[in-house]
Formats: C-alpha cells, structure tokens, sequence
C-alpha cells in the first residue's frame, strides 16, 4: 500500500482543484479506520457535496490523498449507485423501485413525475433542476410508493402530491 | 390561493402506543416515544438504559455474556437466522490474537424491510449499549455503524448519541469504570443492495468494491483488515442488553410455547393493507395476526400470496396464514422468515409482473462477481418480460426452472443468487398457470402492456 500524500499545498489534478477543506476532511475521516483506503467512498461523497458529482480529476486527487491508485478509487466511484461520475441536477430524486413501492402504485409515480418532469429514469431536467434515479427499496415500505428528494424522505406518494413537493426544491 | 395539501414527509413508528408496550414483554420498543421523538440519553438513563453495560462490564466475564446470548437463542434479525451466541462463541480471541471488530449491519435495503431504521431514528442508545456488550465479549476494540447511504436521519441521530455516550463515559477508555475501553464510529454506504452480506460489507468498509469474498476464514476469524470480526445485525444487537439485565430464562420465555426462538422480533407489514407498519411482537406469532393489526387488505381485496420476511424470500400462500412465523417452521414451508416483515400480494396483483420486479432488484444489485448471478439474473430479466407481455416462447418457463437451480445454494460465493432463486421458485411452484399465460396468450394481442390478471 502507498503512504498517503502528506498534506503541502492544493492538490490539483487534471484542471481538479481539491478544496483544502475537503482534503483535511478526507484526512479526518481515513483517521477513524486501520487503513486511509477505507475512507474511500466518504472522500468522493465528500467531493460530491460540493460539486454534486464526481470529476474525473477527483478521482487521481483523492487516490493521492489516501495514497491508493487511481484505478481502485474509479473502481469503487463506478460500483456505487449513490456516486456520480456524471453531472445531475441540483436536486437528485431517488425513487423506490422495490416490491413494496411496486405493489403500492411505482408504477403510476414514476409515470407522474415523468410527465411532470419531461424526463424518464437515469435523465435530468433541461433546467438542471432534477435527476431522477432509481432507489433499492427505501426502508419506506409501510409509506409506499415512496421516494426521496435530496435528502428528505416522503411516502406514500400520490401523482397529486408532486406540484406541491417539486415546488420546495428550485 | 388553495389552501396547501401538506407534504407526505415520511416518518417511521411503530403502531403500538405505549400503553401497550411494557418492560417485560417489549425488549426492543418499550422505551419508544408516541410522539416518536428520540429517546435521548437522559431518557435512556432514566429507563434502565446502560445498566446492563455497568453491570455486565463490572461484574461479568465475557464468557458469560457468550453463554447467556446463547442459551437466550437470539438468531440473527438480518434474516439468516444464525445463533448470534453461537457467532459470538466461534470469534478468534486471547492469547496473541490482536483485538478486533464489532460491525453493526445496519444496511438495511431488503426490499419489504423497515425495522431498523425504527430502531436506529428513536432509540440509537440501545443500538450503542448492544454494541459495547458485543464488544465486550468479543474482545472488540473498536465498532462501526455501516449504515446505508440513504439514512440520513438515521446518520445524523446515531452521531448525536454516539457523542452523548462518549461524554457520559458509555464509549471511550475504562467505560464505568471497568477498564474496558471501546468506541465507535458511524461508517455511511454509497447505495448497493449487495453491501448488507456480511463479507461484501467488509470489504466496503474497507473502501473496496462491495464483492463478497470466499468463506472460510470467517469473520471471526479473519474479518475487517485482518482481524476478528463479528458483524451482527442492528436488531440482533438490540436484543443483547435485555437478555444481559434479564436473563437467559426470561428471553426465552417471551416467546412462550409459539417456538424454540426466544425473544421479540420487530415484525411488520406492507403492500395493500390497511394500516401498513411495525409491531413489536413474540417470536412465533403467525400471518394471520400481523395482518389483523395491519387492518386486513385494502377495499376487501382477497390474499394471493405474501413474502414472510422480504425479497429473498419464497412466496407464502393463504393457507400458510396461521404458521408461527419462525425460523424453523418458515423454513420447512421452503421459505424463510428473513426480516419478518411481511409483504402482502393481493389476487388481482400479477405474479408475473411482480416476478419481473424482483429479478430486475436482483440483477441489478449483482455484485456481479459470479456467472450465475451475473448472467443469469438478467436471463431470468427478459424472460419474464417477455411472459409479462404474452410474447413467451415454448421453453420459457422451463428455461425459469433450470436458470433458478442454477442460483442455487452453493453455485455462487454469496447468498444473493440463491435469494433470488427462491421466491421465483416459489412463484413457479404455486402459480405456474399465471407464467405460462405468457406462452400461450394469442401473439400480437398484448405486445405493449402486460396481460391482464386473470385472462386465458
């Protein structure tokens, strides 16, 4: 295993510039674990908050702080649903595809917000205001259909609800 | 301007106001609020909270804890079902073992399962006072909280309690006054269904791919970075500051003559029933009475099938309604108790279509480390679209036999393909008739929507 990168100056990898806040935050967190590679998937949600996804450059510099390949950290950005190596949109909608939310009316949501938003699964709105995505079950399943916006939960969820809801989140 | 709908800002609870929930009878919740706030440490404390650790750590050998939760028979809540004493017994320590890891798996993303967030959201003391008598036995130096990325109320609520605890001395060095010192870290998920088995878990937290790896070693041999590890379910470890305070005798005993498991489960129940939700009740209760308290189904409808305890389950039918719902009777009916939550399927809801649901959860969660799972899930994903829609070949269904034998136990190095070969096995054992429809509905009748139940 590499040394992670001792902290010096601003780490800028392919035109990325890693914010100084976000690299002592990644340090804090590779501190809770035996080794810093674990702190992998908190340093590109780390990223991700304040860019709302994860560019390329991201990846290289965040290998360089916990001192692990780059290939290792594209690995894991590309094996969780939750990072995004594209962008989205401000808001990203995650709704419940599950049995639960399938058996409750899923079908008649997404139709919804479809037509509401003009856009299907794995899209975002021409305005960048949402991205729409599809969710393992929510833990939601006594609210089904349920669905989350950032990160609020709601459910049950009627095709009726979702002017008012959308409404809150510009 | 029209008065505003208000937003269906979703909240778990429990549908059982305290009245009914006692000390002796309700373990798990009878410290929960009605009004469904966190019960803070002060709360806790007031309510018996961390006795069990000031006694246990004080006056206790860890062995000890081992036998009680043992003889208790606490079977793991994840869904497995395995002996959490038994688990606790086979962990590496002493000698020159170095000390390791209590990981609580509180990824909770069976689909059909909402328990643990309960437990997690208004109760995050007991969930931490679990953890410190886990570790305690086990010889743990340090716990983590693998939490799906999703519970952000959970994240925010167990950080809170995590640093009430620190500072009233529950985590950290010489913990009342006992010398053990243990602490613990909320470790948050980026998604993926595939980190909640234990291994795949492990090498997440870790800050890998969530791939399962080969077992033997075990955890508790050879777990997180090396070293003994014990991963146990959030409400597995709820169960342990009870059955510590209590006894052995008197956990076994809540369930009373239902079943050999001891203890309370947190059961509950979704789909079109009445009042979907979470009772905590004795282990060994049936179908029947979980969906009583769910108000029966919605406008009358009548009960086609029912999944005891989420997606990698195998379907129930009616008749099996008055079982006590165990891990041993559920298991000889060729299903599984899994979470215990129960998910209803009622008789104009398509097997077919639900079938499809599933597989494409399953395929899609594939870690896709073996060519079972890999490749046949997303098989078993076409051929059910296509019976969906009446456009199914000669073959078709067979071919759904033979690709869920192939996910069978044993053929991968984890248990997702196997629980997704059982509820389609199950779906094609009892409703065969409603997927070879698929085969011989009238071609060019139903090519865009799915068939209508019921037709043919």
């Amino acid at each position: 295993m590499m040394e992670p990168t001792p902290t010096s100056q601003t780490i800028t990898t392919d035109g990325f510039q890693l914010h100084p806040e976000d690299e002592a935050a990644m340090r804090e967190e590779a501190g809770h674990y035996e080794q810093p590679q674990a702190a992998c998937i908190e340093a590109l949600k780390i990223v991700q908050r304040r860019h709302g996804w994860v560019p390329d450059g991201a990846i290289a510099a965040i290998a360089r702080v916990l001192g692990v390949g780059p290939a290792s950290v594209e690995g894991v950005a590309t094996f969780y649903s939750l990072i995004f190596r594209q962008p989205v949109g401000r808001h990203v909608i995650l709704v419940c595809d599950s049995s639960s939310c399938f058996l409750t009316g899923f079908d008649q949501l997404l139709e919804a917000l479809a037509e509401r938003l003009g856009i299907g699964l794995g899209e975002t709105t021409t305005d960048g205001r949402f991205t729409l995505l599809p969710v393992c079950c929510l833990g939601a399943c006594d609210g089904g259909p349920a669905m989350m916006i950032d990160d609020d939960v709601y459910g049950p969820v009627g095709a009726e609800d979702l002017a008012d809801l959308l409404e809150g989140y510009s | 301007m029209n008065s505003q709908r208000q937003p269906p800002v979703y909240r778990s609870r429990l549908l059982q106001p305290a009245s009914e929930r006692k000390p002796e009878t309700h373990p798990l919740t009878w410290r929960l609020r009605d009004d469904g706030r966190v019960v803070d440490l002060r709360d806790y404390q007031s309510k018996d909270g961390y006795r069990s650790v000031r006694q246990v750590l004080n006056e206790h050998d860890p062995r000890a804890v081992i036998a009680a939760m043992k003889e208790a028979n606490v079977r793991g809540r994840g869904g497995a079902g395995f002996s959490a004493g038994l688990k606790w017994s086979l962990t590496m320590q002493g000698g020159d073992m170095p000390r390791g890891y209590i990981v609580c798996n509180a990824d909770e993303m069976e689909p059909g399962t909402f328990k643990d967030r309960l437990l997690m959201e208004q109760q995050p003391h007991l969930l931490i006072e679990g953890m410190i008598l886990a570790a305690f036995a086990n010889n743990a130096r340090y716990g983590y909280i693998f939490l799906r990325g999703e519970y952000v109320e959970s994240a925010r609520v167990l950080t809170q309690a995590i640093s009430e605890a620190r500072e009233a001395g529950w985590l950290g060095p010489d913990i009342a006054g006992s010398g053990f010192d243990f602490d613990i870290a909320v470790h948050t998920g980026a998604g993926r269904y595939i980190c909640g088995e234990e291994t795949a878990l492990l090498n997440s937290l870790e800050g890998k791919r969530a791939n399962p790896r080969a077992k033997p070693p075990f955890p508790g041999q050879s777990g997180a970075w090396g070293k003994p590890t014990v991963v146990n379910n959030v409400e597995t470890l709820c169960n342990a500051p009870a059955v510590m305070l209590h006894g052995a005798d008197w956990y076994q005993e809540l369930s009373g003559d239902r079943t050999d498991d001891g203890g309370t489960k947190l059961y509950g129940a979704s789909g079109l029933v009445n009042r979907p939700g979470l009772w905590e009740l004795p282990i060994g209760v049936t179908g029947r009475e979980i969906l009583d308290r769910a108000g029966g189904l919605r406008h009358d409808r009548r009960l086609k099938a029912w999944l005891p305890g989420g997606a990698s389950t195998g379907f129930l039918l009616p008749e099996h309604l008055d079982l006590p719902l165990d891990f041993d009777t559920v298991g000889k009916e060729g299903s599984r108790l899994g979470t215990g939550l129960i998910t209803v399927v009622t008789e104009d809801q398509s097997m077919v279509s639900l079938m499809r649901n599933l597989e494409e959860f399953f395929a899609r969660e594939s870690c896709g480390w073996c060519t079972p799972c890999r490749d046949g899930l997303p098989w078993t994903v076409k051929l059910l679209l296509a019976l969906e829609r009446g456009e199914g070949e000669a073959g078709d269904v067979e071919l759904l036999d033979k690709l869920a034998a192939d996910c069978g136990p044993g053929l991968t190095f984890c248990a997702h393909a196997p629980g997704a070969a059982m509820p389609l096995q199950a779906a094609l054992r009892h409703f065969r008739h409603e997927f070879e429809q698929g085969v011989h509905y009238p071609k060019g009748k139903a090519h865009a929507d799915p068939i209508p139940v019921g037709e043919v």
